[in-house]
């Protein structure tokens, strides 16, 4: 076989997420009202983006065989957090999307060192993390309200040149200053090692450890920038239990969707971004085919369904099954 | 072959190392010596203490007395990346390759080569192909992954890895064990031109031969100590085998009874079996009584001959009679079943044979729950009275019943998946090499126990890639070739020619000719 196959097979399952959401954003704007439209793309653009970054975030710990359901508490968190410091001034919010950063590392790390060194099982950790910063949250906001540095969240959430959604560029540049640098560095590598045979990874003098810790402490920094863009979007704060559960569990269903293994070892966040794309699509398309919205859960767990059975259709075509089990 | 007399300081020594692990001693008081440019052998039974001297050398475990010696000065590694740094390299023999990364990325993957902090996938390339062209593999494409190699590729891609880190001390443990016929002979190859580079080699292995072709000095380990270390060629092998195992060693294969006379129905037929073009037409039958053994190079369908009879394949083409009647078995659930009572002792013990966190009872009593339960319910006395037998049929040394399997040495849980499948009283057995990396005591075990298990009246299908146990174990022999039964050989004409002949897939003239004898 030669090279290109061998980029083409592996790859795959991103190829396959990105072909999927084309094809349902192009049916979703040849039947909205307005077609494709510079505000139609905006507005699907600042929503997506939204699932797009803590998906992100999900990723870097699914790729190490782990999962973080505490996400969408660091989304909701850092969401408080910069409703209030990122304000005033410029230089002010400056300082303050630093701090919004930092807070999502803190969360990040913490994570990674129960996990690590307290050797609990990801999901339990990130579940008693996950109420710890939701709690924290509730603290921060009470009640719904706050703030933010107007000119960034205008910037952020509109159109650069009067037709590119900048929430889109900024996801891009995301992607390119953390998860390509990222995924072709050693630690990088050494996540998916990690995930894919620990022991393996050891073994060969991986460092084990710093590779979790990484990948824990990332998913609060993306989760931080998700957590900002929801402030630049709503221009306030709010510690919304049904927002942190939300996107926990839709960031896993990116995830699957984009090709990830939960089991670990395989999978890219380009492939989790466009799952979240494509998830958040099928939201829209009840909206353009005029079914009552009341139809949003049932449709979208259906078709997340079909997208894990069509994932898992391979099953049918193994003749030898002991294949069938991971 | 040249042989560097041994220089005034040794590359490595051990002095007086020990590791004790809860109450049990892996290791008392050893010591070792190894020199540059020479090839160090490492016999011993399983439990003898090698894999703890290598889990020592190498980084995984550190001892709780006695020091390492490395180039005059006194180490001691923390973990697998310290001793790599400091040179000494060990591919394992539980394979330490990631199976969701690439060939490349799996041989750069403690250091791989950098340009602004990222991988330089370029470089990385070429490296992977340096280090597999020197392993004697260039075959393998660097950008596959590794998952989807066979074993003994993966293997190869592992001596790869081990040499792109440029080791000075390069161990080998068990690491031809996976490996084909014609793989070991390019292995040798590399190991000795790596011995003409100046490594020291420490090679350990069950293979006696092996070890006799390689190795410039060896070392027995025998309960955590070194027993002896002798040169090369001064030692017969049952000498050493004595030393190994600490008693008299006589005969290591049962004698084969007489040929017996025909029964009337075979209790095994196949009939034109197909899978795939994986498998062939396979047609053989398999009496009561008789032990048909499996050959061939690795990979040519044996394999998956035994997963198609014991229900694990889908698609299987052509009939499978037992005692005469036709049977198709859906699942390895419905192969045990009384109907057909087949059991299958697989490959690898601790993925398909054992849980190995749960007990050593509860590991017996799976394929066998129908016996010791009453109404669906466990009768925790009858188990406890059937584990009990089997432990004592098999002479299984565990702590106790209750002891995790995993606890247990590498034979001692083989014996406990052949016990768990003596426990549901099949009528076939079917075994998928099941001496790999086990002492010779406990294989001379099962050697008895399969020829007793056949007297007793089961059928035995056995595939093994030692050619010993096929010329030592079986009434006949079946070579398979890319998927077919090549050749068919019975009693006396079972003889390492023959079975490397066909196996190679060509005439014997060519091998009397020239082609090394394993």
């Amino acid at each position: 076989m030669s090279d290109w196959r061998y980029l083409l097979a592996q790859n795959r399952a991103t190829l396959l997420s990105v072909i999927f959401f084309v094809v349902m954003f192009a049916i979703y704007t040849s039947n909205h009202p307005a077609g494709f439209s510079a505000n139609v793309v905006q507005t699907a653009a600042n929503k997506g983006v939204l699932l797009a970054l803590v998906a992100m975030a999900q990723t870097f710990v699914v790729i190490t065989a782990g999962i973080d359901l505490s996400v969408g508490a660091v989304f909701v968190l850092t969401n408080c957090v910069a409703s209030w410091i990122v304000v005033g001034t410029a230089a002010s919010a400056t300082l303050g999307v630093l701090g919004v950063l930092l807070t999502g590392l803190a969360c990040g790390a913490v994570n990674g060192l129960i996990v690590i060194y307290g050797r609990l099982q990801p999901i339990v950790a990130t579940i008693a993390s996950g109420a710890v910063f939701f709690g924290l949250a509730l603290l921060l906001r009470p009640v719904p309200g706050g703030d933010v540095y107007g000119p960034l969240a205008d910037g952020l959430t509109g159109r650069i040149f009067g037709v590119l959604p900048a929430s889109l560029v900024a996801l891009g540049g995301v992607v390119l200053l953390v998860w390509i640098p990222y995924s072709r560095s050693a630690i990088g590598r050494a996540t998916y090692a990690v995930g894919s045979s620990e022991t393996a990874a050891y073994m060969s003098g991986v460092p084990v450890d710093v590779a979790k810790f990484c990948a824990y402490l990332l998913s609060g920094f993306v989760a931080a920038l998700g957590g900002l863009f929801l402030t630049f979007v709503t221009y306030s704060g709010e510690a919304s239990a049904a927002n942190g559960n939300t996107y926990t569990l839709f960031s896993i269903a990116a995830v699957v969707l984009g090709g990830v293994s939960l089991f670990g070892g395989s999978g890219s966040a380009i492939g989790a971004i466009f799952g979240a794309l494509m998830f958040r699509t099928i939201g829209d398309l009840l909206f353009v085919f005029n079914l009552d919205p009341l139809w949003q859960p049932l449709f979208q767990g259906l078709v997340l369904l079909a997208a894990v059975c069509v994932g898992s259709a391979r099953v049918f075509q193994v003749r030898n099954r002991l294949e069938l089990f991971p | 072959m040249t042989r560097l007399e041994p220089t005034a300081s040794p590359i490595l020594r051990m002095e007086g190392v020990s590791k004790r692990y809860g109450g049990v001693r892996a290791l008392a008081n050893a010591d070792l010596v190894v020199f540059a440019g020479r090839i160090h052998g490492i016999l011993g039974e399983n439990g003898a203490g090698k894999s703890t001297l290598i889990k020592i050398l190498s980084g995984v475990v550190a001892p709780d007395a006695g020091r390492i010696v490395l180039d005059g000065a006194e180490v001691a590694f923390d973990s697998p990346a310290a001793a790599n740094r400091a040179g000494i390299v060990c591919i394992f023999q539980e394979l330490s390759l990631v199976p969701d990364l690439s060939v490349a990325d799996n041989i750069a993957i403690s250091n791989p080569p950098r340009r602004f902090g990222m991988i330089d996938r370029r470089a990385q390339r070429r490296l992977a192909e340096e280090a597999l062209e020197r392993a004697g593999a260039p075959d393998i494409h660097p950008m596959a992954l590794v998952k989807d190699l066979p074993l003994s590729r993966r293997q190869m891609v592992e001596i790869a890895k081990a040499l792109a880190r440029k080791p000075r001390v390069l161990i080998l443990d068990e690491a031809t064990s996976a490996l084909t016929a014609a793989d070991v002979a390019k292995v040798f190859v590399v190991l000795k031109r790596l011995r003409q580079e100046g490594l020291a080699l420490l090679f350990i292995s069950h293979r006696m031969h092996e070890i006799a072709e390689l190795a410039d000095e060896s070392t027995v380990f025998r309960n955590g100590a070194n027993v002896a270390t002798y040169v090369a060629g001064t030692k017969t092998d049952n000498e050493v085998v004595e030393m190994m195992i600490g008693r008299e060693y006589s005969h290591i294969f049962p004698p084969k009874p007489a040929a017996r006379a025909k029964g009337a129905a075979p209790l095994l037929e196949l009939r034109n079996l197909s899978w795939g073009d994986r498998l062939r037409d396979i047609s053989f039958t398999a009496e009561a009584g008789e032990v048909v053994g499996l050959g061939g190079l690795d990979g040519q369908g044996q394999r998956e001959l035994l997963l198609a009879l014991f229900g694990v394949l889908r698609g299987v083409s052509g009939e499978i009679r037992v005692a005469g009647v036709p049977v198709s078995p859906s699942s390895p659930h419905a192969a045990k079943g009384k109907r057909i009572g087949m059991a299958l002792i697989p490959e690898d013990r601790k993925t398909e044979g054992l849980m190995l966190p749960m007990s050593v009872r509860e590991n017996l009593s799976f394929a066998a729950l129908p016996r010791v339960s009453k109404g669906g319910v466990i009768d925790r006395a009858r188990e406890q009275g059937l584990v009990g037998e089997m432990i004592d049929l098999l002479d299984i040394q565990t702590a106790g019943s209750d002891a995790p399997a995993g606890s247990l040495s590498g034979g001692n849980q083989q014996k406990v998946v052949i016990a768990k499948w003596l426990m549901a009283e099949p009528r076939i057995i079917l075994l998928n090499d099941p001496t790999r990396g086990i002492d010779v005591g406990t294989k001379q075990e099962i050697y008895m126990l399969l020829r007793r298990l056949a007297d007793e009246g089961a059928a035995i299908v056995f595939y093994t890639t030692d050619y010993d146990e096929l010329i030592g174990c079986c009434d006949r022999a079946l070579v398979l070739y890319d998927g077919a039964i090549r050749r068919e050989l019975a009693g006396a004409e079972i003889t390492e020619h023959a079975l490397i002949a066909s196996a190679l897939n060509i005439s014997s003239e060519d091998v009397a000719a020239g082609a090394p004898a394993q």
